[in-house]
């Protein structure tokens, strides 16, 4: 077995850059390729703004065909590929390569067909996640999974970070609600993953890709399972004056046997942080609120909310509140949506992490968190996906205060070790990305990160798709654990972590 | 535990070592699932006995999270979630008593549940792996969202073991539904699936619906089964119409067509198509359909490239799910052939996976 080696580090030579404008050229019209530094700028980095690099040349092809010659050429020419959707990814899994292509899918932004009656629709992936509800809501349709910056995001990004969202507690993850994918591969190969029926022949390499940050191959064209849309929803804010309390209210709804449409808890940081802006109502003297959303029929609801509200009393809520109108109801919500911007208004920076752990860890994890703002200095604000245990946590600090940078660093990267030792994982749904890569080493063994290397030589033998990312090498590894011996504080945090 | 699984690891070392091929078994009730092994191996397989690993690790009801050893036996795992009033929502079938929940999550097949409340692929979120070098593999875990690396439990999810030996799986399990009524309708194959077409368009919590052929060949009997609260399955029930069946005897049903029980079943050749919704009577065959329509179950005497091409054309694919083993198995076996750059990917994973192929040698994917 050859998986003890590394990933092929694609013997990168600088790339001849006109060698390779000239195998662009050939395959793409000019309009499609931008190479001067002013037009690649935007491309410089995701929604992880710490991280930022050019790249050799930005292309940004109109059809599957010249996706293909794209992808052939680089495959001659041994030049990285970086695939990007909007470039609203948290991790840096769309930063670019510097000797790379970045492949910009923005231009593949049509829904090419709709069946309101399967309650599918096949779209392209550079459609936005949003523009897919809203051209299906006519039919009484929806497209379920709804990350926070739905309205910008792509579903080809969605698919390469298995995106979720404030209701995938109920309705799931981009995984639970994509039923086929095609795909390209980097000698030019179009795979069709999954399929419209129930399941697909052979191994189920539908889910293989989903989440795969772009390291397997470029998507062209997604199928998704739609949804009826509810007749109402209604959400609960619930106050608690103990963040325990909070926790055990979730999980006493949840063992009440109800799977509520959202479930979602802020601690009083967030709650302050977020009303002045948004002004959404919130309980700011509760430690910690929870919102808590049922939909249905109008009776269903009431049945549900009246469920709901029995719990969280019984639990000991020191106040409760349902949302009369759907005004009301986006209000409640718009708060906790627009939480990054908020963090954003109260502080020159923040860094947004997303951990998951199991949640009667709750209470453990969220008081080692508060120790750590004073290890580290800096403050935190906390919102958390409550129902499926994926902790935010906001930690706010100034850039422009340079140890700021490197203590902000070091406690995100303290808390996503609390997170794997209580059995969780680093990223519940923003990926990992060039962000955490250094954690992929405390959550998997050397075997197990062995083992992802050989899904990725299986997809893409050459190791151009997205190099150097989510799976890190034996020495990164090495160099991290060696790191990690004093103290848990990374030294060198200047240098650059490629 | 520790001591079971380090012989099981030294079986596999051992096997490896000698090029032996290995056969992983659990309760053994899907042996007939899957093409034969090859005949020309030259060496007896050994059989991997799951069986022995048994047993709950960890079930947290408030976090609908439930651990548990491959071999462990479904009627175990339902027993032990009922208690907290739960269930596995993918409705796995069992094919006879002791089946494990190694193996049904090794087979992926997913039960009439699956149509309201998804797939069993769904609904897996870790797994170790005893793999080709008797290494144990940690992939996924006990959380519902987890995106490091790549998702490894769902690609084992299915592949029926030709990648290694599922050894400890983690699942997510739902509540059961507060109230749980089936609908019956006396009719014909065309009337069902009409009945079932709008149903994915529709908010009522349909979350099964399955049609058998009456015994004697004239019409059938369509069951929807409806899971959710009071109000919304009442409100449903109204507008569908249908005879409401009494809850002891719905369960028996459902359970029956789930594991195949109904002589329909007994029939061979029967093969299974997985076809998109609204796909309108084949007509080659006997059929009875599940998924609202999205699986059909055909006793058809046919060539296997006809079926297949129906399927296809009806965007699925067709498996020749039982038969008689005296008769030939299709020289490209059971499964629809995966196309050339499909197969280039497996062929490579097979490759880096389990590199001497020795686990479930062709049983998913003929000649790998």
């Amino acid at each position: 077995m050859n998986a003890n080696t590394e990933v092929r580090e694609a013997a990168l030579m600088r790339a001849n850059f006109d060698e390779v404008l000239h195998a662009l050229r050939t395959v793409l019209p000019e309009h499609c390729i931008l190479a001067r530094e002013e037009q690649m700028r935007p491309y410089e980095c995701d929604g992880l703004s710490l991280f930022r690099e050019l790249p050799l040349v930005v292309v940004l092809p109109e059809t599957e065909a010249q996706v293909q010659g794209v992808l052939r050429a680089c495959q001659r020419l041994n030049l990285p590929v970086v695939t990007r959707g909007a470039g609203t990814g948290l991790s840096g899994g769309a930063l670019p390569h510097a000797q790379g292509v970045l492949l910009g899918m923005s231009k593949f932004n049509r829904i090419k067909s709709v069946d309101p009656i399967c309650a599918t629709a096949v779209v392209e992936p550079g459609v936005r996640n949003l523009a897919v509800s809203e051209a299906v809501a006519q039919y009484g349709l929806y497209y379920a999974p709804d990350p926070s910056s739905q309205i910008a995001c792509t579903i080809g990004g969605n698919v390469a970070e298995n995106s979720g969202g404030v209701h995938c507690l109920k309705y799931g993850l981009t995984i639970h609600n994509v039923l086929k994918a095609r795909v390209i591969t980097l000698d030019g190969e179009i795979l069709e993953l999954g399929s419209e029926s129930p399941d697909a022949p052979g191994p189920d390499l539908l889910s293989a890709f989903i989440g795969s940050e772009g390291m397997l191959g470029v998507v062209t064209e997604v199928t998704l399972r739609l949804l009826p849309k509810p007749a109402l929803a209604k959400v609960i804010m619930a106050s608690f004056d103990h963040v325990e309390t909070a926790g055990q209210a979730v999980a006493a709804v949840i063992a009440a046997g109800i799977i509520p449409a959202g479930l979602e808890m802020m601690d009083q940081r967030a709650t302050e942080m977020v009303e002045p802006f948004v002004k959404a109502g919130y309980d700011t003297s509760a430690k910690a609120i929870l919102l808590c959303e049922s939909d249905g029929t109008e009776v269903e609801v009431a049945e549900e909310i009246a469920r709901m509200t029995d719990v969280f009393e019984g639990v000991g809520a020191t106040r409760i509140q349902v949302s009369e109108t759907e005004a009301e109801r986006m209000r409640f919500w718009a708060g906790r949506k627009n939480a990054f911007p908020a963090a954003g208004r109260v502080s020159p920076d923040y860094y947004c992490m997303d951990g998951t752990i199991p949640r009667r860890h709750l209470a453990k994890v969220l008081h080692a968190i508060e120790l750590m703002e004073t290890t580290y200095g800096l403050r935190c604000a906390n919102v958390f996906h409550a129902g499926d245990g994926n902790l935010h946590p906001l930690i706010l600090f100034d850039s422009n205060i340079e140890s700021e940078v490197e203590r902000a660093e070091a406690f995100g990267a303290a808390i996503l070790e609390l997170c794997v030792e209580v059995g969780g994982t680093i990223t519940g749904e923003h990926g990992v990305g060039m962000e955490k890569i250094n954690q992929m080493c405390v959550q998997f063994g050397r075997d197990e990160l062995d083992i992802f290397l050989s899904v990725k030589r299986s997809f893409d033998p050459d190791g151009l798709l997205n190099p150097e990312k989510v799976i890190p090498t034996l020495a990164r590894c090495a160099e991290y654990g060696k790191m990690h011996v004093h103290g848990g504080k990374l030294p060198f945090v200047d240098i650059p972590r490629f | 535990m520790d001591y079971i699984l380090s012989r099981m690891s030294e079986q596999v070392t051992a096997a490896r070592a000698n090029f032996r091929p290995i056969e992983i078994v659990g309760g053994g009730t899907k042996r007939f699932y899957g093409n034969p092994p090859p005949e020309s191996t030259g060496q007896e397989a050994l059989q991997l006995q799951m069986s022995t690993l048994t047993g709950v690790v960890n079930y947290q009801p408030s976090e609908l999270v439930l651990t548990a050893w491959a071999g462990t036996p479904l009627s175990d795992i339902e027993a032990t979630l009922a208690e907290q009033n739960q269930m596995m929502a993918f409705d796995p079938p069992s094919f006879g008593s002791g089946a494990t929940i190694g193996g049904a999550i090794a087979a992926g097949l997913s039960g009439p549940l699956s149509f309201g409340y998804g797939p069993l692929r769904h609904y897996v979120l870790g797994t170790q792996l005893l793999d080709a070098q008797g290494r144990i593999l940690k992939f996924g875990g006990e959380v519902m969202k987890n995106v490091a690396g790549y998702d490894v439990s769902r690609l084992l999810t299915g592949s029926m073991g030709m990648f290694g030996a599922i050894v400890q799986v983690s699942i997510k399990v739902m509540p059961k539904p507060l109230v749980d009524q089936t609908l019956c309708f006396e009719c014909d194959e065309q009337q069902a699936l009409a009945l079932c077409e709008t149903l994915r368009s529709k908010t009522w919590p349909v979350k099964a619906a399955a049609w058998l052929p009456a015994d004697s060949g004239e019409g059938g009997q369509l069951a929807l089964r409806l899971c959710g609260a009071q109000s919304a399955v009442k409100q449903a029930s109204e507008v569908l119409g249908g005879q409401a069946m009494d809850e002891t005897s719905a369960n028996a049903w459902w359970a029956a067509f789930r594991d195949q029980r109904p002589p329909f079943f007994a029939q061979q050749p029967l093969w299974r198509l997985a076809v998109k919704a609204r796909t309108p009577a084949l007509n080659i065959g006997p059929t009875a359909f599940d998924l609202g329509g999205e699986v059909r179950w055909v006793q058809a005497q046919v060539q296997p490239s006809v079926i297949r091409q129906m399927a296809s054309d009806a965007g699925g694919h067709a498996t020749l799910f039982r038969w008689d083993h005296v008769q030939q198995t299709p020289p490209d076996g059971v499964f629809q052939p995966l196309d050339r750059a499909t197969m280039a990917v497996i062929k490579r994973l097979k490759e880096e996976l389990d590199p001497k192929s020795i686990f479930n040698v062709g049983r998913l994917v003929a000649g790998i």
